[in-house]
């Protein structure tokens, strides 16, 4: 079974494929960016993006990413560390408090601006609504991910997250 | 504040630990990876109220991969704990006492296999009669939940002040309402977890979510018999506490810890969602009967109320949450004949326990609602009516406290938010039910005062060490535990500030119980007042050493050496670098080691009057919220939220809004979404799904304004912030949903029908 993790392929045996996507993320190859907190895929902190487009794994399966492209919170910063614009703007923002919620919360929204760059604040709001935050009230992170939408409406944004996710200093 | 300015170069909304959360790089507990690790999952049973005649764990053993199955027999040292009263069981022994109650744990190789083996333990009980209402729970010859403690009554507190009777004769209305609040849990997104691993000096190092690493290595050292110096709680990164982190935590942690200690490996326990809602404390449900009198001229002239909470199962810091309750059961105002009796209740339901605002809210929601009926039946507004009773600079409260110690700022938050939210314009808006569309539109807002920290009834003290290495930078560690607030960052930017460096020269050390003096619990709201004033006097105790060391150079006395900009300045223009002073301290053989304590300033309590100074300052909010409420469904829209808090000083303040924000979110869904639901005493909301916490939709646009009145009798100037931020929303909602519909809700959470046309004369009374 083929998968591509992060921008780097990789295979596994059949048998993998019926293990639970989460623990398979987090035990295996220690990308535990994406945290279980509900496992019945109501709050959003287990939240990667499977061929951009978010989904809540504590309710796949391996074999469902089988063929697409996976970007993980891990997959988000530059190789050297650097964090995306999109991340560093929930770090100015004070959209960070405990943080659990923080990996999904920042995933959803990549790929929210990916497909809508001009996006108002209310449909920011709506966008996020299914991840849940029990520190912030959700309004720094509004305004962070505002702040960010600069950055995706400029022609680089869209092969930052594929230029990101090619190279290969995230090994799982 | 010397060196103030420093912070202003510091990036907007610095944390030490924002880089690694955003990038997914902070590890949490369930993250950590350990060789060996076994995996352990709590035994539950059927029963809410039932005595164990045995507990039957041979088929759990022989379970594939299952390592060992404990029960309370297994544990070495004591089985029983609990902050005031030992009530509360690691394993549940005698009986079960609610359905959340584990009697036993299961240890396996991985954790499917514990999980599934779990269910084969069978506990063989004799039922008995359950006592779920706290009211049917004080009745005399009611069912006892703890039968040695003779009664179901957990605790009183009362205020006696004055005289009621004249106060009432004296009063041209008197009004009297009855309220309930509901069941509230936590939520925090990061389910209880804990790790612990034997060490091989003997130590038991535990890696847990709890925040209060400080009493969770007391219980776990006398759960496993041994000394605190053979327990190490390591600081982890949280997802989350609001108070919840304290107990159920702490049994959490004391498990792992008992298993790791008897099968000397290292055992993770980390609850699923349903373990934790059914077996973690939750925010007491109030019932409150209020009487108030007030004068024609808008005057409280006396105020009588009986406090009911249900503390459920075990006593956990009901006696502490009720006492807040009572010293604080007229809310920010000036009443000269108070009589209040306070109940804390056992029944067999879900333990109640510590949550964000600590028996605030529930009063909060009663005395905001009430402050208003009261204007109404005088004639004037509710704005009006809180001005000629709140506490200004020099008032006395209830329970005799004078307020001179700090900058009353009662008026100043109030102001702040009729002028932000544009209230009084709006106010005249409302459609006090009747509308044209089918939208009805209100506004309301609600105040308070808050003790801070934990007052009269704790010790309150917090040290701070910090450790200057060979090469300027600097190893900071306090007391207090970063629960997701920004504990940490606090710190140490007001070590920053006190020392005149650079925020890059600090790193906070990770906490350990091992190498800080035990400074109690992060909770009441105090990390940054306790640990800012641990801060604060350690900075000014090294300065002292190291002006002592460099003077002589600098042609000044040590008390003129000023720290600026990473340089110590002396006479004229001299000055040296913060890197030599240090070299020359080693050189000196001087340590720049300093260890630096905060006392809380005196406080007082007599139980038996209900007088005394309850807590050493107040902070001072105010919060107000507009909204519709459609006539059709009665469903209530919020447009707009807006707040004001004395911080003292805000030292961090992309933080202090962070706060202010959540604190309203929480409160939003106090008011209108959340309620631990049971059926014969058993949870049915066991999921994020059932149990509804505010989402993004759920909110509305958030202001917050930070009012700063640095305290005189707090090192750093700042005060508080946590709690008083979620304790005021719901009334002020509450107060909306009035002015929209022309209908007062009384209970939580307030579930609305639609709305009738036309109202009766009964309705309009309020």
């Amino acid at each position: 079974m083929k998968l591509n993790i992060n921008g780097r392929d990789m295979e596994v045996a059949d048998a993998v494929g019926e293990r639970k996507l989460i623990n398979f993320l987090r035990d295996d190859l220690d990308l535990t960016g994406a945290k279980n907190a509900c496992d019945i895929g109501a709050c959003g902190a287990c939240t990667i993006l499977v061929d951009d487009a978010p989904s809540k794994i504590c309710i796949k399966r391996v074999k469902d990413i089988a063929g697409h492209r996976v970007l993980t919170i891990e997959g988000m910063a530059a190789p050297d560390g650097i964090l995306h614009p999109l991340q560093q703007a929930f770090v100015e923002l004070g959209a960070i408090q405990c943080g659990f919620c923080t990996p999904g919360m920042i995933l959803v929204a990549h790929a929210f601006l990916l497909r809508e760059p001009n996006a108002t604040r209310e449909q920011i709001r709506k966008a996020i609504n299914g991840n849940l935050c029990r520190c912030t009230g959700y309004q720094q992170i509004i305004d962070a991910i505002e702040q960010a939408a600069v950055h995706y409406r400029s022609p680089k944004a869209q092969e930052t997250p594929v230029a990101r996710a090619a190279s290969p200093a995230l090994q799982p | 504040m010397e060196g103030q300015s420093l912070n202003t170069a510091i990036p907007k909304g610095w944390r030490n630990d924002a880089h690694a959360k955003a990038a997914g790089r902070a590890k949490y507990t369930d993250d950590l990876k350990f060789a060996r690790l076994l995996h352990a999952a709590p035994v539950y049973s059927e029963f809410v109220h039932a005595r164990i005649l045995g507990i039957s764990t041979e088929d759990a053993a022989k379970s594939p991969g299952v390592v060992s199955v404990l029960t309370a027999r297994d544990v070495p040292g004591s089985n029983s704990f609990g902050q005031i009263i030992r009530d509360y069981r690691i394993f549940a022994d005698d009986k079960i006492r609610f359905n959340g109650d584990v009697v036993a744990m299961v240890v396996a190789e991985t954790r499917d296999l514990a999980i599934r083996a779990a269910a084969l333990v069978r506990v063989e009980a004799e039922v008995l009669p359950a006592v779920l209402d706290p009211e049917e729970a004080l009745k005399p010859g009611s069912i006892l939940v703890h039968e040695s403690h003779g009664s179901n009554l957990v605790n009183t507190h009362r205020v006696r002040r004055g005289d009621v009777d004249k106060g009432f004769r004296q009063a041209d209305f008197v009004i009297e309402e009855n309220f309930r609040t509901q069941s509230i849990e936590h939520a925090y997104m990061e389910p209880e977890v804990a790790v612990s691993v034997p060490r091989q000096d003997g130590v038991i190092e535990v890696y847990g979510s709890m925040q209060h690493p400080f009493s969770t290595r007391r219980f776990v050292a006398a759960c496993l018999g041994v000394p605190l110096s053979s327990i190490e709680i390591v600081g982890t990164p949280m997802g989350g506490g609001f108070g919840g982190k304290d107990d159920t935590a702490a049994i959490v942690c004391a498990r792992t810890a008992l298993a790791a200690s008897l099968l000397g490996r290292p055992v993770k326990l980390m609850y699923r969602r349903d373990w934790s809602i059914r077996e973690s404390y939750k925010r007491h449900p109030y019932r409150v009967t209020y009487k108030m009198g007030v004068t024609q001229g808008g005057l409280i002239t006396a105020v009588q109320c009986r406090i009911l909470a249900d503390g459920g199962a075990y006593c956990s810091v009901t006696p502490w949450v009720t006492w807040r309750s009572t010293v604080q059961c007229c809310g920010p105002y000036v009443v000269e004949n108070v009589h209040c009796d306070t109940f804390g209740v056992y029944t067999n339901n879900v333990v109640a326990g510590a949550m964000r605002g600590f028996g605030s809210p529930q009063m909060n929601f009663v005395v905001e609602q009430m402050v208003e009926v009261a204007a109404a039946r005088v004639g004037i507004s509710g704005i009006e009516f809180r001005r000629r009773n709140m506490v200004r600079q020099g008032s006395v409260t209830i329970t005799g406290q004078k307020l001179d110690t700090h900058k009353v700022a009662m008026s100043e938050v109030l102001d702040a938010v009729l002028r932000e939210a544009d209230y009084e314009k709006k106010l005249a808006r409302c459609s006090h039910g009747r509308s044209d569309g089918d939208e009805l539109y209100g506004i309301g807002l609600a105040m308070s005062y808050r003790g801070v920290s934990l007052g009269a009834e704790g010790v309150d003290f917090c040290a701070a060490v910090i450790n200057v290495q060979p090469d300027g930078s600097i190893l900071l560690e306090v007391g207090v535990h970063e629960n997701g607030q920004g504990a940490e960052s606090a710190m140490s930017l007001l070590a920053a500030a006190e020392l005149g460096v650079h925020i890059g020269r600090i790193r906070y050390r990770r906490a350990s119980t091992s190498t800080v003096p035990d400074s109690g619990t992060t909770v009441a709201s105090r990390g940054t007042i306790m640990g800012g004033g641990a801060v604060t006097v350690a900075a000014t105790e090294l300065k002292q050493k190291m002006a002592e060391v460099v003077c002589e150079r600098l042609q000044c006395t040590a008390q003129e050496v000023r720290f600026e900009n990473d340089l110590l300045l002396g006479y004229g223009a001299r000055s040296i670098t913060f890197d030599e002073s240090i070299r020359l301290m080693f050189q000196a053989q001087r340590f720049p080691y300093v260890c630096g304590v905060f006392k809380a300033p005196r406080t007082s309590w007599d139980e038996h009057s209900g007088k005394g100074d309850a807590y050493f300052t107040w902070v001072y909010g105010c919060q107000a919220a507009e909204l519709t409420v459609n006539k059709k469904t009665g469903k209530v829209r919020l447009l707009s939220a807006t707040a004001a808090h004395d911080v003292g000083r805000a030292v961090n303040p992309e933080m202090v809004r962070g706060q202010i924000f959540g604190g309203m979110a929480m409160a939003v869904g106090y008011a209108l979404h959340e309620e631990v639901r049971s059926k014969d005493g058993r949870i049915t909301t066991l999921n994020l799904n059932m149990y509804r916490i505010p989402r993004s939709t759920d909110l509305p646009e958030m202001k917050a304004i930070i009012v700063e009145n640095p305290d005189p009798q707090s090192p750093s100037g700042a005060k508080a912030l946590g709690e008083p931020t979620t304790e005021i929303l719901a009334p002020a909602i509450a107060n909306a949903v009035f002015h929209a519909t022309g209908r007062r809700e009384f209970a939580l959470p307030i579930k609305l029908s639609a709305v009738p046309e036309e109202l009766s004369e009964e309705d309009c009374r309020l």
